[in-house]
């Protein structure tokens, strides 16, 4: 492998694609765009619930209750029904995501120290939502009964937990949803870098070009590499400064362990990128291969659910799958201080996944597609 | 004309506001009952007319009007009463040639009483049907352009507009395909040819040639020939290099312009200019100048004004290359098959050093399998592809760096700048300090690149992205050098040029293997192998092959002739019936 | 025959021969959506059980066993037992567990005079706030079982003044895959609507086949409706496909019928079809066709949409984004028909909402659909 050949390339790859404008652009718009919509999108909070209360009682306490969760922030929009038979249709067209049905004897049974119950009728159909919404009902509820309890002098429920949560003690959605940004579309734009510039010169007939020079294929596939990785890296860096000066999302690791765990995994994923276009013999394809792939690697990554509560052989899938293993590192080096030794802990499999993508890559450049 | 077709007045048309005019001012008129050739280089603004005529552009200055309605306001009128045929033949590769044809009587209206005599006149007529259950896509490329003229004229258009229709086409499908579109035209059918090639303008009736969007001819072919007749000379029984006497004679005053021709040197002179006396120019004792019959592509250079010259500076600036009495080329038995598909077949050759060596034949016969199997990007299923004798695909990087390689479509990074091109060429070739900065300030001088330094690839003049590919193929000096069709639809001056190039570095001691459908191109070649249906049926130098079928029905046969009747003589006398599919990759 | 309806019908025979023809087609029209059904049926499962985590038991007292073993008898965490609460610091960071339960030296002490307080404390790892709400929720439903138990033993009943019953409706056991699914259907159409038909004009384009076509009497209402309706056919086709995996393998149930479910499809498959063929008759070749269909069809189809994150919970600049994204509309249609059944007081309006959306795309497509070639 000489320098000065493996230079030439890259620097031939680097001019491709930052010397025309428009491409310039396509790499820095869109991710940061995207960063900034999915950001606020992709989040399971539940905030502006539409609630309906039933209030068969009319009394006090009925009134009282309802004005707890007139004033509780989640609900938006709380509006009365007039009767049994409207709970339903409400509930059908979603008009209201619960409803809370007060009984008839509510007041009276509070008033007179007997328990008393309310109903809360949810909408299954948006399963996530009805269990938060769910818990925030059951924590407005005890604190009434709390109240009414020291009010009317009762026994004493047992004391709530008060919450914790380290590294995030607000759960602030976003710090969960932005570092997954980050690996996300850092790993979008590596992917798109890599597999579709093999498929474009086999394409336009340089690639043939190449392999009549003395190239050899481990310095075709460096030439490759070698700049796709500059480009995720520096594509990498601009996403998380972005995502910590628009978000506020805390940085409370190093920028070195950062900066390691982001290299091992763009080289994955450039590994894979180079390995589908070599594969591929246009463009098109490249395209519908690259999105076949990112479609699991994005749901098998531990974003959108957890990695946990997947069956056991999918667990094992997702473990040729960069974005698992990136993911725990990124969250771990933001919001935890995750060491080095932990985070090599985590992200060994990156380097394996490289190797083993990268030499089929090479091989298969050579072998050519016949 | 007064029973003009199309009329055309003052056409202007620009893609883009910065870009030179595709169209710049062009009137013309088309006739019924003739074969009008809209001839010119790539880039001359052929489609961009065709389409203005087939209603499928607008105009930005002047207008168009077909069969009287304005084509652009009223083109639902034109379609109705034309037939097109866009490159590619506009086929639907999924469909078979069935589905195709009915395809197109379904959408032109073609009545379903008048459908199954259309299609038995329309497959007759191409020789197409023992194939119509065929995917159009496995069809050779002779067999799609017949299918696609089939398509383009199954409800009898009054005018036929074929753009580009023999590109890529083998020589005998493209003389049925002439024979087709004369008895039309004799059934009074308008029929609009458009090409790159200038020999197919004899065959018109009447010629528009155009030049970068502007038109510089418009007649019968004849009048514009008619310019030179007398002008142009032979020079027969050389002896020693014929190349050498190409370059002394063009660099003669009065000498305006001049090809190899096998073995001969054809020139044209300027006028009232004295042709140069052969002994002159060292085309030896037994030479003789005897007038020749003129041709098209001589009046089109005389237009434009001349030929550039016999000296090449790249071969001057060339070390010669140390002589070798061994073969340089050598391929021994060459077959590849694509899963049950042989497209070569036991293909046998050896290139000496110096010499140009052709593989001539249409797309698809396996004359690019043959190259990338000699260049090392092709793994052959049998058989041997050596240069400097060992196999490109296992030499390493010191064997790959004496070879040079020019692709089709010039394989340039469209996104680079000239230099920046420059500069990874002679990256990858391994040249650096002085010596890279020697070889690309060279090449910038030996082809003038100099103004357009810092301009991409992509927005270059043809001419330029020509001298741009052949200096990122040469500069690092190789000792062999691989040309894929080189020069098709390129100017006759920026073809002549690269030929000059060509010649001068074969007299260096370069040796060259070329692959061509082109068959003035094949004319420049020491010998040539033709290619068909994945073997090699003939193999010698032009003039042997020329003179191999000369009898009482050719005395004068040209190279095409020659391919035909080869090609007929060995035994598989109809293209069209070729069983080879489309060339795979 | 009008020559207008031959040479539709011309089309569409066309088109359907090159669906079955050609591999890209098979692969978005049949593979992909049987692949995303079944990947997604597997994958995405926001039902949490077995979150791991680390029980710090600093007091050996009675109480404290008792409590630990409530923690280590529930399925819902998978609960490792320590001694001190820097072993399980340490993994806090790494992930292996996602929260400590620390029950401290004090907390026979505390829980005998405490009513104020908890005696113990639990602490979650925000980094997946999903997870952390869940891991709070959960301990505090053990501490509260448990000492629910330990007063009805010490002969002592406690009674909220206050009891909420919750129930779910149309999805009793609240399971997500029973939400999620139905809504991965309209990524499926999507798919098909616009990635595949932009991609398929875009051929057009790349071969010279349209330019063929616009010299011949074809009008652009016969090329549009002549690519709609084969892919249409292909989209309703994926639809049955997705349906019987939905139902057969993974067993959510279909409330609705047969026919509103077709219905609401077709009026989302003109939709999408709409913008795949607006956005092909901008993008003349297949790269830019397909990037432009990802970036405007799928992405907002699947952030978007409701499918997995719910639109109420976002800023109110993308829900008003949202409610241009004709999947939002179709994702609560399919929820309902699949869990609630035919109610069309909700159908109409978001069938409406669709209708909107796919005429202006269609119109748009038809305008933008040259009868030239520049």
């Amino acid at each position: 492998m000489t320098l000065p050949r493996v230079r030439a390339l890259v620097v031939k790859e680097l001019l491709a694609v930052l010397r025309d404008k428009k491409s310039r652009i396509m790499l820095v718009m869109p991710p940061l765009l995207q960063l900034t919509i999915f950001a606020f999108a992709a989040t399971l909070e539940v905030k502006n619930v539409d609630l309906a209360v039933l209030d068969n009682d009319g009394g006090k306490a009925a009134a009282e209750l309802t004005q707890r969760f007139t004033g509780a922030p989640y609900f938006k929009n709380v509006f009365s029904l007039q009767g049994m038979g409207e709970v339903a249709p409400a509930l059908q067209n979603e008009r209201a995501m619960a409803v809370l049905v007060i009984d008839q004897h509510f007041s009276r049974d509070v008033a007179a120290g007997r328990p008393a119950r309310v109903q809360l009728l949810l909408d299954g159909r948006r399963s996530n939502t009805s269990q938060i919404v769910q818990g925030y009902a059951a924590r407005i509820v005890e604190q009434y009964s709390r109240d009414l309890s020291d009010r009317y002098g009762l026994a004493e429920p047992p004391a709530t937990l008060v919450a914790r949560n380290w590294f995030n003690p607000n759960l602030e959605y976003l710090w969960f949803t932005v570092p997954n940004l980050i690996g996300m579309l850092s790993m979008v734009v590596g992917l798109i870098v890599t597999s579709l510039s093999v498929a474009r010169e086999r394409e336009l007939g340089t690639f043939d070009q190449l392999l009549v020079t003395p190239l050899s294929p481990l310095e075709i596939l460096a030439g490759k590499t070698i700049p796709a990785m500059v480009l995720g890296l520096a594509e990498g860096f601009l996403i998380v400064t972005v995502a910590i000066t628009l978000f506020g999302i805390p940085f409370h690791g190093s920028l070195a362990v950062l900066a390691v765990s982001l290299f091992l995994f763009m080289l994955s994923v450039v590994g894979f990128g180079l390995f589908i276009s070599s594969l591929c013999n246009t463009q098109q394809q490249a395209i519908l291969g690259t999105f076949t792939f990112m479609i699991p690697a994005s749901l098998l990554s531990g974003f959108a659910t957890p990695v946990e509560t997947m069956p056991q052989f999918l667990q094992v899938i997702s473990l040729a799958n960069p974005m698992r293993h990136f993911l725990v590192a990124v969250r771990g080096i933001l919001l935890k201080a995750m060491p080095l030794s932990t985070v090599l802990e985590t992200v060994w499999p990156l380097a394996v996944i490289a190797v083993a993508t990268l030499a089929l890559a090479g091989w298969f450049f050579r072998k050519g597609l016949e | 004309m007064s029973d003009a077709l199309v009329r055309a007045e003052g056409l202007v048309k620009r893609f883009g506001r910065a870009a030179p005019p595709a169209l710049d001012g062009v009137t013309a008129e088309i006739g019924a009952g003739m074969v009008t050739g809209l001839v010119g280089p790539d880039g001359a603004g052929k489609t961009t007319l065709i389409r203005l005529m087939a209603g499928l552009l607008a105009p930005e200055e002047g207008g168009i009007t077909v069969f009287g309605f304005d084509a652009a306001r009223e083109s639902d009128a034109v379609h109705e009463r034309i037939g097109y045929m866009p490159q590619k033949f506009g086929l639907y590769e999924d469909l078979s040639v069935a589905e195709n044809l009915r395809l197109y009587a379904e959408v032109r209206g073609l009545p379903a009483a008048e459908r199954a005599a259309a299609f038995a006149r329309l497959l007759g007529f191409t020789g197409l049907a023992p194939f119509t259950a065929r995917l159009a896509g496995r069809l050779s490329g002779g067999m799609k352009q017949k299918l696609g003229l089939a398509c383009a004229m199954i409800r009898r258009p009054q005018l036929l507009l074929l753009d580009e229709p023999s590109v890529g086409v083998d020589p005998l499908s493209r003389r049925e395909l002439w024979r087709m579109v004369r008895e039309l035209a004799e059934e009074g059918i308008g029929v609009v040819w458009s090409t790159a090639y200038l020999d197919e303008a004899e065959g018109c009736d009447r010629v528009l040639l155009l030049s970068e969007g502007r038109l510089l001819f418009s007649g019968p072919p004849a009048e514009l020939t008619g310019r030179v007749r007398g002008r142009v000379v032979q020079v027969r029984g050389i002896a020693g290099g014929r190349r050498a006497v190409l370059r002394r004679a063009l660099g003669k005053p009065g000498v305006l312009d001049g090809v190899i021709q096998g073995r001969h040197v054809r020139l044209v002179l300027g006028a009232d200019a004295q042709p140069p006396v052969p002994q002159e120019i060292g085309a030896g004792p037994e030479a003789v100048v005897v007038p020749a019959p003129p041709r098209f592509e001589d009046a089109f250079v005389d237009v434009l004004g001349g030929g550039p010259g016999g000296v090449s500076v790249l071969a001057g600036r060339m070390e010669g290359k140390a002589r070798s009495a061994a073969h340089v080329i050598e391929a021994r038995g060459l077959t590849k098959t694509f899963g049950g598909f042989t497209a070569a077949r036991e293909i046998t050759f050896a290139i000496p050093q110096g010499e140009i060596f052709g593989l001539l034949g249409p797309n698809g016969a396996g004359k690019s399998t043959t190259f990338k199997m000699m260049c090392g990007l092709l793994t052959p299923s049998s058989g041997q592809a050596l240069v400097d004798g060992v196999s490109l695909l296992e030499a390493p990087g010191l064997a790959r760096a004496r070879i040079g390689y020019m692709a089709q479509k010039f394989s340039l990074y469209g996104t680079l700048s000239v230099r920046q091109n420059l500069d990874f060429f002679s990256g990858v070739y391994g040249l650096t300090g002085a010596r890279r900065k020697a070889a690309v300030d060279g090449m910038i001088e030996t082809f003038a690149l100099g103004p357009h330094l810092s301009a991409s690839a992509d927005i270059l003049p043809l001419g330029f992205k020509q001298r741009l590919a052949l200096a990122c193929a040469v500069m690092h000096e190789p000792a062999v050098l691989f040309l894929d069709e080189p020069t098709s639809g390129v100017d006759p001056i920026t073809r002549r040029e690269f030929w000059t190039h060509i010649n001068g570095m074969v007299e260096k001691g370069v040796t060259i293997m070329v692959t061509t459908h082109f068959m003035d191109e094949a004319e420049y070649c020491d010998r040539i192998a033709l290619v068909f249906r994945g073997r090699v049926i003939a193999i010698g130098s032009p003039d042997d092959l020329k003179e191999g079928v000369r009898g009482e029905a050719l005395p004068d046969p040209s190279l095409e002739d020659a391919f035909v009747a080869l090609v007929e003589r060995d035994g598989n006398g109809d293209g069209g019936k070729s069983a080879a599919p489309g060339e795979a990759a | 025959m009008p020559p207008a309806l031959r040479r539709l019908l011309a089309i569409m025979v066309k088109e359907g021969l090159q669906i079955v023809r050609d591999p890209s087609s098979i692969l978005i029209g049949f593979i992909l959506p049987v692949f995303l059904t079944l990947l997604s049926g597997f994958a995405t499962n926001l039902d949490i059980k077995g979150v791991p985590i680390g029980l710090v038991l600093e007091d050996a007292s009675p109480e404290a066993q008792s409590l630990a073993a409530s923690f280590l008898a529930t399925t819902a965490f998978k609960t490792r037992v320590g001694r001190d609460r820097r072993e399980f610091a340490e993994d806090m960071v790494s992930g292996r567990v996602r929260g400590m339960v620390v029950i401290p030296q004090t907390f026979s002490r505390d829980l005998a005079q405490a009513d104020e307080s908890v005696p113990f404390q639990v602490i979650a790892d925000g980094g997946e706030p999903n997870t952390a709400t869940f891991v709070q929720n959960y301990a505090q439903g053990v501490w509260f079982a448990w000492m629910e138990t330990r007063a009805r033993e010490g002969g002592r009943e406690f009674a909220m003044p206050v009891n909420l019953l919750p129930r779910t409706w149309f999805n009793e056991e609240l399971l997500s895959l029973a939400s999620l699914l139905p809504g991965g259907m309209a990524i499926n159409l999507t798919l098909i609507g616009a990635l595949l038909t932009a991609l398929v004009v875009a051929r057009e384009w790349e071969r010279g086949t349209m330019e063929a076509m616009l010299a011949t009497p074809v009008g652009r209402f016969e090329m549009l409706a002549g690519k709609i309706v084969p892919y249409f056919l292909l989209g309703m086709g994926a639809l049955f496909i997705c349906l019987w995996i939905t139902l057969a393998v993974f067993g959510i149930p279909f409330r609705g019928s047969i026919p509103a479910l077709m219905a609401v499809s077709a009026v989302f498959l003109l939709s999408a079809l709409g913008l795949g063929l607006f956005i092909s008759s901008a993008a003349k070749n297949q790269f830019v066709a397909a990037q432009s269909s990802i970036l405007a069809a799928f992405l907002p189809a699947y952030f978007l949409s409701g499918y997995v994150f719910e639109p109420s919970g976002m800023p109110l600049p993308i829900r008003i984004l949202s409610h241009a994204i004709a999947a939002r509309y179709y994702v609560s249609c399919l929820k309902t028909l699949f869990l609630v059944g035919d109610e069309w007081s909700l159908l109409l309006p978001n069938m409406g909402g669709m209708a909107i959306i796919a005429c202006v795309l269609l119109g748009l497509a038809l305008k933008k659909t040259a009868r030239r070639i520049a």
